[in-house]
């Protein structure tokens, strides 16, 4: 099973995708042929290279006259910046809570866990209007709408291994050693989650660009006139029949980069945690 | 039964109870209620009657629960875009447009999704089974938004199948409905797979295979009986899904149902229209969810106990 798994998702296409991906957003500044906020009257609604365009333009440019190569590259930054930042915070919320729960049990985890079931009985697409409608389109509203869709996925995980774990022997007798909770917690049973944590982290990535995107395009995101994917798509919106070129190419910058992560989250998952249900 | 039902009911409850809660929160946290409830030329007697309506004189918890008590009544004030509505009639006039495309992507979703699992668990390892894997695994990485784009691109204005865009029967609805079911068809064809997969290993088949019933009838009718229960567990997830689905694609589309309404309220800022959406949503969630629930629990006892 696990070698046939393999097989089905081996690494290097895997490294190249994210290659792909990591490359351009990590050095779009020096990569980007264009500055993605500067305007060229002359040459706007460029078609791509092979389409009868320049290779000073080499994926067209916008109604603005603005490199789209450019702007994608840049958009990359954002898209792994808000994944990161928003799933960082979830997960460092979700994984604390998670372990307090199950190692605390009692009341604590009573709290917790209904905290849980609400958080996942409320779909993320509410609390995004909610949201932009009381405060406008911001970085810190859709980090806080990634971050609070997902800590109860991170919560219940965690706490059904905690739950298991602190009955093993090690914990006992690092009791019995005369350590405190907090010592247990933090050194003996927060390593032995960090595998989970980091899976499910993995397999969330995709996820987030996909709703980062989804927000930004619906203008409830990431605020104009910043290149965040979505918001390019939304900006070939009404041009798509002349100058297909500028909603095209962003969407299909979003398809690789969360097929990549897609992939890279379930080769990690049959590397580090097969247990782990797919969700 | 009936106690599992009860607290799933109080569950579904509390749920609602916070979802208002952070509906008045957020009015509340981006300072005073009044900017964010009345239009910006808003008279002085129109800031007094709101005031007056929703106890803004009062202490915060006197507020929340004067909110709470006209929402439970269906009240949640008048809209600011569309003069002389409710925000409740406002988001009501539009459901059923959304009810009708999210219905008909549900259908598609199951028609393409469910024999696409089986055919590929039927023919594990084939190359049928590794493109129906690449269908789902591209369907969960697309961006619905931008499918919807291109679909309208190719479609409508290439091919001029379809119309682009707007309200109308059901050539309106097909491609709209096509980029809301894409997510949906790749995960139920991966559940159904691995579900089907199982449940052809099962002992139960053998016995049918050896009693020589016909293959087509072991794989449709015994096999996928039993695998079914496991995608009907994802239909309360699949709501959720819709719910964006629709926001998304409705705006997509110019579909006028309620999610494309939520996105004209919030650039109109008309934020009790805002409210009615949210609210409403959470409760046809909750309450598909707990149907979901409880037909799960009808058909696997085991739930009922959990």
């Amino acid at each position: 099973m696990k070698l046939s798994r393999l097989r089905r998702y081996p690494l290097l296409p895997i490294a190249v995708l994210l290659a792909i991906l990591f490359i351009p957003a990590l050095f779009a500044e020096w990569l980007a042929p264009h500055d993605p906020y500067q305007s060229h009257l002359r040459n706007r609604l460029q078609p791509p290279v092979f389409w009868g365009g320049t290779w000073d333009f080499v994926l067209g440019t916008d109604r603005l006259g603005r490199c789209v190569l450019s702007r994608i590259m840049h958009g990359a930054q954002y898209a792994l910046a808000i994944s990161a930042v928003g799933i960082f915070v979830g997960a460092a919320i979700g994984t604390l809570l998670g372990l307090v729960a199950g190692y605390a049990r009692g009341w604590t985890d009573i709290v917790v866990m209904r905290l849980v079931d609400i958080s996942l009985a409320l779909p993320s697409i509410l609390l995004a209007l909610a949201f932009a409608a009381a405060w406008g389109p911001s970085f810190e509203a859709v980090i806080i709408v990634v971050a609070f869709v997902l800590w109860a996925y991170f919560a219940r995980q965690i706490r059904a291994e905690v739950l298991s774990i602190r009955e093993r022997d090690f914990v006992a007798r690092a009791r019995v050693a005369g350590g405190s909770h907090a010592r247990i917690v933090l050194l003996h049973i927060l390593p032995n989650v960090v595998n989970t944590v980091v899976v499910m982290a993995t397999l969330q990535v995709g996820v987030v660009i996909l709703l980062e995107a989804a927000l930004s395009f619906l203008g409830i995101g990431v605020p104009r006139p910043t290149p965040a994917w979505g918001l390019l798509v939304a900006d070939g919106r009404w041009l798509v029949v002349s100058a297909w070129w500028i909603s095209f190419f962003p969407g299909v910058a979003i398809l690789l980069a969360v097929l990549s992560v897609n992939l890279l989250g379930d080769w990690l998952r049959d590397r580090l945690d097969p247990e782990l249900i797919e969700v | 039964m009936r106690r599992f039902l009860a607290i799933r009911f109080l569950q579904a409850l509390v749920a609602l109870l916070a979802i208002t809660l952070i509906v008045f929160g957020l009015t509340h946290l981006t300072g005073s209620p009044v900017d964010a409830l009345l239009p910006d030329d808003a008279s002085q007697a129109q800031i007094e009657s709101l005031i007056r309506h929703w106890g803004l004189d009062r202490p915060l918890h006197e507020q929340y629960l004067a909110f709470l008590g006209n929402a439970l009544q269906g009240d949640l004030g008048v809209s600011l875009k569309w003069r002389g509505y409710t925000a409740m009639e406002v988001v009501l006039q539009r459901l059923p447009a959304t009810l009708k495309l999210g219905g008909l992507s549900v259908l598609l979703s199951i028609v393409v999704a469910i024999p696409l699992g089986v055919v590929a668990a039927r023919h594990r390892g084939t190359m049928v089974d590794k493109s129906a894997n690449v269908v789902a695994l591209l369907g969960q990485s697309l961006p619905q938004f931008w499918l919807g784009i291109m679909l309208i691109w190719i479609f409508a204005v290439g091919l001029g199948w379809f119309p682009t865009s707007g309200q109308g029967g059901l050539p309106h609805m097909i491609l709209p409905a096509i980029a809301m079911a894409s997510f949906q068809v790749a995960a139920l064809a991966r559940l159904t797979r691995s579900a089907m997969l199982d449940s052809l290993r099962s002992e139960y088949v053998k016995l049918a295979r050896l009693k020589g019933v016909p293959e087509y009838r072991i794989v449709w009718k015994h096999a996928l009986r039993n695998a079914a229960i496991v995608p009907l567990t994802y239909f309360g997830l699949l709501a959720g899904s819709l719910l964006t689905g629709s926001v998304v694609i409705e705006s997509v589309f110019s579909w006028p149902g309620t999610g494309l309404l939520s996105i004209e309220a919030i650039r109109g800022r008309d934020y009790p229209v805002v409210q009615a959406v949210v609210i409403l949503f959470a409760v046809v969630f909750l309450l598909i969810n707990y149907v979901v629930d409880a037909l799960y629990a009808l058909v696997d006892p085991r739930i009922r106990r959990a």
